[in-house]
């Protein structure tokens, strides 16, 4: 975990001088427009709340995101507790991203990952929002708001810490704040440590190290995923393990490291050792339960349903520490007036914990999860947040059952997981030359 | 008919071809006349090798579904009696198409993986010991898909062609003392051919064009053109992949063109 001089100021360098002059004033005149009317808009939620009710009916929030987060009954709860309506819809990283870009009128709450920020900022396609406006902003976990954990360690900068691109110093800027300041790109929605998920009935043996993915003993039973940017952050966690490499940055590659990722990944696959790379949360699940795969990358909740079919699934916390990946919600920058008034009063909703107790119940964490728990049992929480074992049976959202009693989450509690963060889903820097990389190795 | 050529091909087209001069910074894309997409995409080893896997399906794909379609369209017109089983049997060769082509594809998972009711049988019968790995997430599997989807796209014109076919041509060959394997060969595969160009021209455009059944049976191990496409779509590096889909574009119409130029369809077709 080193704490590294931030190499995002390339990144902005290039895209500020970047758009023509003609598409900038126009963007710059419509972003002024709705914050003037976001401003007047704010006085009038502090005197009058819910007085507008007659147009605030009529409102409809469409929030886009992964099927992960943009969930339908975050949505009905929201819609019944707010007055107007919320709308979920869903969408895979790379349509979303597409989608936000091109058609950004189709959306009005932004439900991304956080190093999405790096592609929306240069084209103003979020709403800076006020962070006097977010009720429950100071209470938010540090590892956002401040970049540190709460002992004042700093996290992990590898990749695309949510920190380094939480903040702007005034609308408009092109350019994150390095510190915290008045103006939030987005809120922490759900986040979590991924590792590496293993069948101990077939492993047989105890799993420590990111290194076994390359490991020659699970030879064709090995998996990552398809993603480049992800699947190529789980092979540099695998060959930095194995003492191959030592990585700078392993988030953000120079060339030369990427070619020797690559290469050496090339040999891998020449040798089989990947049984496959999967591309959706069902097709990791599938590997595992039907035992193509005995180590592989795999998100929490993916590892739980392979146990929830009564197939024995381990979340290994490893040596090395965890992948970590974070999503935020953020208003559209065309939302103005009562519709922007009312994207705020929905994000305060979002933080008061219905959402969070949500979500915790599968094995995500959020924004401020001391506000879940008004929403969740205590041996729920303990459970999720705290690394106790369950007393009764944990159950999902849905009633269905996850963990037995006795249990104990996979990597224990909140801070021992959170806290181990490796490096976080990224964009690099040369994110083509990466892409065209990684084609190369599926073309091998 | 013209104008919506234009609108919804001619138009989009343009676009596409216009993107592929864009330029790109690794996040943006800014309008501008470059070449450094296609001098990105001709100067990498990559191409070369996304086209020759490409291809190879494409060319392993089109033997197969040939000899499955022709062989099928044989026996539906010449040797099934009456008009009543014959349409009957042809409906039945479109059956499975009433189920979604994902379905279809990904039924074949459970069957061919390692675990899967296939390695069951065999080793339940005591054929092999071991599983066969090479089953699933394999050009193997990738290629079984690929013939069990793209099938009916060959039987359909040469079934239709064939059937045009004037019995009594084949009666006066027989007469004539042709052996069968003459007939065919002298006969029918000259008059079918029409419905052979027709058949070849959708299984091979359909090869060219695809990236989801290169991934998901191949679990990802081999790649396709579109499927390169596919990947800088997802990170929006536009640019790169206009200039790729033009490329392919010009290549499956000279796939296409020369497809033609062996078989005049449209004389054949007006016969």
């Amino acid at each position: 975990m080193t704490d590294k001089p931030q190499d995002e100021s390339s990144i902005n360098a290039t895209t500020t001088e970047a758009g023509t002059p003609a598409s900038d004033g126009r963007r710059k005149f419509l972003k002024t427009a709705a914050l003037t009317a976001g401003a007047a808009g704010a006085g009038m939620i502090d005197g009058f709340p819910l007085v507008w009710s007659q147009t605030t009916k009529d409102i409809k929030l469409v929030q886009v995101g992964g099927s992960y987060s943009a969930i339908k009954e975050i949505a009905e709860q929201a819609t019944k507790d707010l007055g107007f309506k919320v709308e979920m819809q869903t969408a895979p990283h790379d349509a979303l991203l597409n989608r936000l870009l091109t058609q950004p009128q189709s959306i009005d709450i932004a439900d991304i990952e956080y190093f999405f920020q790096h592609f929306l900022l240069p084209k103003g396609t979020l709403h800076p929002m006020e962070a006097k406006r977010i009720k429950l902003w100071d209470k938010v976990v540090p590892i956002f708001s401040k970049g540190e954990y709460p002992d004042g360690r700093k996290v992990s900068t590898q990749g695309v810490l949510p920190f380094e691109v939480q903040y702007l110093e005034k609308p408009g800027d092109k350019k994150f704040a390095t510190k915290p300041t008045e103006y939030i790109t987005g809120i922490p929605t759900v986040y979590n440590a991924d590792t590496l998920g293993i069948r101990p009935d077939l492993a047989k043996r105890k799993i420590e190290s990111w290194a076994e993915l390359l490991n020659p003993e699970w030879k064709g039973k090995t998996s990552i995923v398809s993603v480049p940017g992800i699947g190529i952050m789980d092979a540099a966690m695998a060959i930095e393990a194995r003492g191959d490499l030592k990585y700078k940055d392993k988030g953000n590659m120079t060339k030369e490291e990427i070619d020797k990722t690559i290469e050496i990944l090339i040999k891998a696959k020449k040798a089989g050792q990947f049984r496959a790379f999967w591309g959706t949360f069902d097709e990791s699940v599938n590997l595992m339960a039907a035992g193509e795969t005995v180590v592989q990358s795999m998100w929490s909740p993916a590892v739980t349903a392979v146990r929830s079919r009564g197939i024995p699934c381990f979340y290994a916390p490893l040596k090395e520490g965890y992948r970590a990946w974070a999503s935020c919600i953020a208003p559209m920058a065309h939302l103005k007036g009562p519709k922007l008034d009312a994207a705020y009063e929905y994000i305060n909703w979002y933080m008061s914990g219905w959402q969070a107790g949500f979500i915790a119940k599968q094995g995500y964490y959020s924004s401020v999860p001391e506000m879940a728990k008004k929403f969740m049992t205590e041996d729920e929480y303990g459970f999720w947040y705290e690394g106790k074992a369950a007393k009764g049976d944990i159950k999902d959202p849905y009633g269905n059952l996850m963990e037995k009693a006795g249990a104990v989450r996979d990597g224990g509690a909140f801070w021992d997981r959170m806290g181990k963060v490796a490096c976080w889903n990224t964009l690099m820097d040369e994110n083509r030359y990466m892409v065209s990389k990684w084609n190369e190795f599926l073309a091998s | 008919m013209a104008l919506v050529l234009l609108l919804f091909f001619g138009v989009p087209l343009l676009v596409v071809v216009a993107f592929s001069f864009f330029d790109y910074d690794g996040i943006n894309t800014n309008p501008a006349f470059v070449w450094a997409n296609y001098a990105e995409l001709f100067g990498s080893k990559v191409t070369l090798a996304l086209y020759l896997k490409t291809l190879y399906f494409a060319a392993i794909v089109w033997v197969i579904t040939l000899l499955i379609g022709f062989t099928v369209s044989y026996f539906l017109v010449f040797h099934v009696r009456s008009v009543l089983w014959q349409m009957g049997l042809f409906l039945l060769c479109t059956v499975p198409f009433w189920t979604s082509n994902i379905i279809r594809m990904i039924s074949w998972i459970p069957f061919l993986g390692r675990n899967g009711i296939f390695n069951q049988a065999l080793m339940g019968a005591g054929i092999t010991h071991e599983p066969l790995e090479f089953l699933l997430f394999s050009d193997f599997a990738v290629i079984v898909a690929y013939v069990h989807l793209f099938t009916l796209f060959m039987i359909v014109p040469i079934f239709n062609s064939m059937a045009r076919i004037d019995r009594s041509l084949i009666e006066a060959a027989r007469d004539g003392g042709s052996s069968g394997g003459r007939i065919i060969w002298e006969i029918v595969v000259p008059l079918s051919k029409t419905g052979i160009a027709l058949g070849s021209i959708f299984v091979i455009t359909l090869v060219m064009g695809d990236f989801f059944v290169v991934k998901v049976m191949s679990g990802s191990h081999s790649a396709s053109v579109a499927m390169a496409m596919s990947n800088q779509i997802a990170m929006v590096q536009y640019p790169p992949a206009a200039a790729s889909a033009v490329l392919l574009l010009i290549i499956v119409s000279l796939m296409v063109a020369a497809i033609l130029r062996v078989v005049d369809v449209r004389k054949e077709l007006a016969r």
